[in-house]
C-alpha cells in the first residue's frame, strides 16, 4: 500500500535550535498514527510541519522532503490553501469561536465557497453540510434543536467535537490531533477515543499524544520522538511489547519522561 | 532614627493613600458642580435649536452645535479606515523590525504633538497650501490626523486581545490571511476598536486648538452649505462668548460648557457601555 504521507529527511530550526534532525516516516492511510515523546521533543513542531503551520511562527526554517498523495508540499510556491482543506487539524484545547454552534461548523464551507462533493449535479448546501458534519462527531441528536445556541456554552467534551466537525465540514483526508484530549476529564477522553477509532475508516490520523495508554488503545502504528530525532518507529503491538531501541522500553515503561 | 510601630505606619499610609484618591475626585466634582450650577437654568430646547441672537448675547448656540457634530462625522470618516486598516497591517502583516518600528515611533510622536501645533499645521497644509480654505474639509482633517493615534493604538490593543487559537483555527480550515482577520479576528475585536474610536471623537469634538485655525467661525448667520464652508463650533464658541464679547451673561457660558460636557460625557459612556457588554459575552 503506497503510504499517504512520505517524510524525508525532515529538518527544523526555530532560529538557533535545531528542533527537528532529519525525521522520515512513511504515514499509511485510513490508521491512526501516533506520535509520542517527552515533552519539547518536536511531536508538536513534527505534526505542525504536515500542514505547514510552522509558516505562521517567524524564524522557522524547514528543511528535506514531504509528500502527501505523491505531492510535495514544502516548496515555495505550494498551494497551503489546498493543503490545509486536505490536512486539517485539531488543537490541544478545544477553541469553538464565539459564534453559535452552527456557525461555527459552516465557517470553512463559507470560506471555501460551500463546495462539497457533488451528488448527483448538485453541491450539499450549508444547512447538509453541517448535519453531516456533526452527526460525524455523534452531536446532531443532542444539538440539532439548539444550532444556534452559543458553541461556548458547550461542555468542553462537545466543544471538541465541535472543533473535529468544524474540520470535516470541509472534507479533509487528514486529520492532524494535537493531543486532543489534553483538556479533557477521562471519561470525555474515552469517547473521543472512541470517535477517533469510528473516524480511520475514512480518515487518515496522525494524533500527538502525552497519554502512553492512549497511544497503545487507539493507533495502528506508534512514532517515538526523543530530541528532535525520530528513535523508533512501528506497529504500535510491537513498539509497546518488543520495542528495538533501548530508549523506546525506558520511555514506554516509564524509566523517564 | 526613631522606630514607628508598624500599626501607625499602616494606618498613615492608608490616610495618606485614600486622601490622595479623594483628591482625584475633588476638581472632577467641582467641575460638574459649578457647570451644573449656572448652566443648568439656561438649558432648554429653545437654547439647543436657535440661533444666537443679539451679537451672542441672547438665543442659542444651534449652528454651534452642529458645527460640532459636523467636525465628528468627518473626523470619523477620514481618521477610521485609516486607522484601522494601518492598525490591522502593523499588527497582523508588518514583520518586526525597520518599517514597523519607524512607523511606531512615528505614532508615538503623533500622539506627543500638542494640539495647537496641528492646528497650525492644518493651517499651512489644508487651509492654505491645498487651498481648501477655513472650511469643515480642513477642520475635520485636522482632526482626524490628531485622532490616528489613539484610533491606532486602540484597535491594535483590540487585535490583540483575540486569542491567537482563532487566527491558527482559521488557518488550518484553509483560509487566507485576509479571510482570518475579517472573519475570525475582527469580529472579536470591534468592540474595542469602537470604545478606542468613540473616545478619540469625543476628545477631538471638545478640542479648540486644531480648529482654531481651519475651520471655526467666530459667528455665522447661515449654517454651513458643504464641507468648503466654515462653521461654528461649540468649544470655540465657548471660548467667543467667554473672553470676546462684552456682557454675556453668565448662564449662557455656562449653559454652552453644559452642553459641550454633556456631549462628550455621552459619547464616553457609550463607549463605557460597549466596552460593559462586550466583557459579558466574552467568555474564552
Amino acid at each position: 500500500m503506497n503510504p499517504k504521507i512520505s517524510v524525508k529527511n525532515l529538518h527544523l530550526h526555530y532560529g538557533d535550535f535545531h528542533a527537528l534532525k532529519g525525521v522520515s516516516i512513511e504515514i499509511r492511510p485510513c490508521r491512526v498514527t501516533a506520535i509520542i515523546g517527552p515533552s519539547g521533543c518536536g511531536k508538536s513542531t513534527f505534526l505542525r510541519c504536515l500542514n505547514r503551520m510552522n509558516d505562521t511562527i517567524e524564524g522557522v526554517k524547514t528543511e528535506g522532503l514531504i509528500t502527501i498523495d505523491g505531492e510535495e508540499i514544502l516548496h515555495t510556491g505550494a498551494d497551503l490553501i489546498r493543503l490545509r482543506k486536505k490536512v486539517g487539524m485539531v488543537f490541544q484545547r478545544p477553541n469553538p469561536f464565539p459564534l453559535s454552534i452552527f456557525e461555527n461548523v459552516a465557517f470553512g464551507p463559507k470560506l471555501h465557497g460551500v463546495s462539497g462533493p457533488k451528488k448527483g449535479g448538485r453541491a450539499p448546501s450549508l444547512e447538509e453540510i453541517v448535519e453531516k458534519s456533526l452527526r460525524a462527531v455523534n452531536l446532531w441528536d443532542e444539538l440539532k434543536d439548539l444550532l444556534k445556541d452559543s458553541a461556548l456554552r458547550l461542555s468542553l467534551e462537545q466543544q471538541q467535537r465541535l472543533c473535529i466537525a468544524r474540520l470535516l465540514a470541509v472534507n479533509p483526508e487528514v486529520l492532524l490531533m494535537d493531543e486532543p484530549c489534553s483538556a479533557l476529564d477521562p471519561v470525555a477522553t474515552l469517547r473521543i477515543e472512541e470517535l477517533i477509532h469510528e473516524m480511520k475508516k475514512d480518515y487518515t490520523i496522525v494524533i500527538v499524544t502525552h497519554n502512553m495508554q492512549q497511544a497503545a488503545r487507539i493507533s495502528g502504528e506508534t512514532a517515538y520522538f526523543y530530541l528532535g530525532e525520530l528513535i523508533e518507529f512501528g506497529r504500535t503491538d510491537r513498539i509497546f511489547t518488543s520495542p528495538e531501541k533501548k530508549e523506546t522500553e525506558d520511555y514506554i515503561t516509564g524509566r523517564f519522561g | 532614627m526613631i522606630r514607628i510601630n508598624p500599626r501607625i505606619t499602616e494606618k498613615l499610609a492608608f490616610a495618606f493613600l485614600f486622601f490622595s484618591t479623594l483628591l482625584i475626585l475633588v476638581p472632577v466634582f467641582l467641575i460638574l458642580v459649578l457647570i451644573f450650577k449656572d448652566g443648568l437654568p439656561a438649558l432648554s430646547w429653545e437654547f439647543l435649536a436657535s440661533y444666537p441672537r443679539l451679537g451672542m448675547r441672547a438665543g442659542g448656540i444651534f449652528p454651534a452645535l452642529l458645527g460640532t457634530v459636523y467636525l465628528a462625522a468627518g473626523t470619523l470618516v477620514f481618521s477610521l479606515p485609516i486607522g484601522i486598516l494601518g492598525a490591522i497591517y502593523l499588527s497582523e502583516y508588518a514583520k518586526d523590525h525597520g518599517f514597523k518600528r519607524v512607523v511606531e515611533v512615528a505614532i508615538i510622536n503623533l500622539a506627543g504633538v500638542p494640539s495647537v501645533v496641528y492646528g497650525l499645521f492644518g493651517l499651512g497644509l489644508f487651509v492654505i497650501f491645498l487651498k481648501f480654505g477655513a472650511s469643515l474639509l480642513a477642520g475635520s482633517l485636522t482632526l482626524g490626523i490628531m485622532s490616528l493615534p489613539v484610533i491606532i493604538t486602540s484597535t491594535r490593543e483590540a487585535l490583540g486581545t483575540v486569542p491567537k487559537s482563532f487566527r491558527e483555527v482559521s488557518l488550518a480550515l484553509g483560509a487566507t490571511k485576509w479571510q482570518t482577520i475579517r472573519r475570525a479576528v475582527l469580529p472579536n475585536a470591534l468592540p474595542g476598536i469602537l470604545t478606542g474610536t468613540i473616545l478619540a471623537l469625543s476628545r477631538a469634538a471638545g478640542e479648540t486648538a486644531p480648529i482654531l485655525f481651519t475651520v471655526a467661525a467666530f459667528y455665522l448667520p447661515k449654517l454651513p452649505q458643504s464641507i468648503f464652508d466654515q462653521a461654528m463650533a461649540l468649544p470655540y464658541h465657548l471660548y467667543v462668548i467667554s473672553t470676546q464679547v462684552p456682557n454675556v451673561k453668565l448662564s449662557i457660558q455656562y449653559g454652552t460648557a453644559l452642553v459641550l460636557i454633556l456631549l462628550v460625557l455621552a459619547m464616553n459612556i457609550v463607549a463605557i457601555v460597549i466596552r460593559a457588554r462586550f466583557r459579558k459575552r466574552k467568555l474564552w
